[in-house]
Parts: C-alpha cells; structure tokens; sequence
C-alpha cells in the first residue's frame, strides 16, 4: 500500500489505452474554471470534477480545461469561463455540477450558449 | 472551508500562481500524537521577507495581496482555532513552505475531506506541473509522484480527463484502505486512552 506503484500505472494505461495523445492538435475550445480561494470555497472542484467526467465520456481531443485564478467577481463564483475560436468568450456565474454539465453538453458541444447561467459577453 | 482538503488545493493555487513548477504535498496524521499536518513545498518565486513578516497579520495581507492573504489567513484561522498554527517560511527549493497543524482530535477541525478530488482537480487544471504527494495515517503511507507517472506512461499521459479520472478513482480506494487499516478496532481502542485526556 506504500505506493502507486508501476503496475497500477500500467493498468490505468491499459483501461485507457486509446488515448495517450490528446491536446497534441490545436485547442478549438478553452474551459477556464477559475479556482481563486473565493471560487475554491463557492464550490469550483466540484465544478471541476464534473467537467472531467463529461471530458472522459466526451473523449474530444480538441478541447482544454485550464485552472485559474480569481478574476474579481468573487461574489458570482463559481465562474467558468468558455472561449471558442469561432465566437466571444462567456463568462458563466455560480456554478455548480448540474450546471456545469448543462453548459458542457449544451454549449461547449453543440454550441447552444446557456444564457440563464451567464454572466457575461467578454 | 469546509474540508482541510480545500485548504490544500487553494494553497497549491498559491505557489502555481507564483511560477511553481514543482509541489509537493505531505500529509500526516497521528492519531498518537493528536496532530495532523499539513505541509505544502513549491518552487515559485517565493514571498519577499518584509511580506512574509506581515503575513502573520490577516489585515494586512488580506489588504495587500488579496489572494494570497486570503487563503492563508483562512487557513491560519483554521489552525489556530484547532490549537495548532501556520508558519510559512522559504523553502528548501527557494520558494515558500506553508505548514499548518492541527490537533486531530479538536471537535473543531475540519474534516480531511476529498483529497482525491484535490489531486485530480490540480492535474486537470495544470498538466505542465508536478506533483509530489504524500499521505500518511499512523503508520501507513501513500504516495503519488506525478514524475514517475509520466516517466511511465508518456509526457501526454496526464493530459487525457479519462487517466486522471481513473487516477482520482485509484488514489480515493487507495486512501480509504489506508484508513481503514489504521481504523482496525485494537488500534483505535489503544488511541484512545491518549488523545482522551
């Protein structure tokens, strides 16, 4: 029990084997769950780990998720910030897992911005 | 905060934000001793050391670097309120040690809570740092080196949501075994008679 050790690395490779090469190609859309201390106590590792279940189940290699800090609208946190080559960012407000997997199957995937969850246009 | 854990992702936050590429984590609890730790390791660029004087001041800092002084102070109010405490410091790589300690038994420290959730959380989120993890309950440890785990399964391997998914799964089982082991009936029966008095 001392340690992750190398068998069960090369088991969660194999479950997993089909795909070690993602985010090589261009990112068409970028996920920023802002994780500051006010977002951290709203709630946003629960949004976190929503996101990443949806990420597993999706299985698109052309979207990123990137952590990061407070922007200044702590009261609205959880805040999760969606950017797409083709339109203009969205900030989404209190956030939590049911929403962040509305906006994920909605938004990010078919294009559907969620306007009951936004904050704003940027 | 509601779990220790939160603490501990918002610390990390901390030193990722000040350049860190390198964290490590150590977790220790002791029953025995009644004391749990908490210490976090980056390599950032560090605090200056008039700054770091005017940490131990919430007012001060939550005033002049909001972020940071924040979250350590919620953090250093957490400790206190548990008869432990916070020191940061420079740390061994030159960049900062924040440790913060409880005593296990105090009614009012908060739970350890999801470290498993923290973990995968900081690797979705920042796929280009490492991470160094330590947990220890009573005897027992467990340790994750996200080095070794790209050493083994390529750079890229930590960038798919599936593997750190699957990780988080893995790190959680591996915890509660830990637990569970240091939980045994004749352990706790014998903690018992030196966290009570």
């Amino acid at each position: 029990m001392a340690k992750l050790t190398i068998d069960d690395l090369k088991k969660i490779k194999e479950e997993t084997a089909k795909s070690t090469s993602i985010r090589d190609g261009d990112a068409n859309i970028k996920i920023t769950v802002h994780m500051g201390t006010c977002g951290i106590a709203a709630g946003a590792r629960e949004v976190m780990n929503a996101l990443m279940e949806e990420m597993a189940e999706a299985d698109r290699q052309d979207i990123r998720i990137v952590a990061s800090g407070c922007m200044g609208m702590c009261s609205s946190e959880p805040n999760v910030t969606i950017e797409s080559k083709e339109a203009e960012p969205i900030v989404y407000q209190k956030m939590d897992a049911n929403r962040m997997r509305q906006v994920f199957k909605r938004h990010v995937l078919l294009g559907e911005i969620q306007s009951d969850f936004a904050l704003a246009k940027m | 905060m509601r779990e220790l854990s939160l603490h501990i992702l918002d610390v990390v936050e901390n030193g990722i934000t000040a350049g860190a590429d390198i964290i490590r984590i150590q977790v220790e609890e002791s029953r025995t001793a009644d004391l749990l730790s908490i210490t976090i390791n980056d390599n950032g660029r560090g605090i200056p050391a008039e700054k770091l004087k005017k940490l131990q001041d919430p007012f001060v800092t939550s005033r002049t670097t909001r972020r940071v002084g924040l979250g350590l102070s919620l953090l250093a109010a957490a400790a206190e309120r548990c008869d432990g405490k916070l020191t940061v410091a420079v740390g061994t790589g030159g960049g900062t040690e924040v440790r913060a300690s409880f005593r296990y038994s105090h009614i009012d420290r908060a739970p350890m809570g999801d470290m498993a959730s923290t973990l995968a959380t900081l690797l979705m989120g920042n796929p280009h740092i490492d991470f160094v993890y330590t947990h220890r309950i009573g005897g027992h440890e467990f340790s994750l080196d996200t080095r070794d785990l790209k050493t083994e399964l390529g750079d890229h391997a930590l960038e798919d949501a599936m593997v750190i998914y699957r990780l988080g799964e893995r790190v959680r089982t591996s915890l509660d075994q830990l637990r569970s082991n240091t939980d045994k009936p004749e352990a706790r029966e014998k903690n018992h008679g030196k966290t009570d008095d």
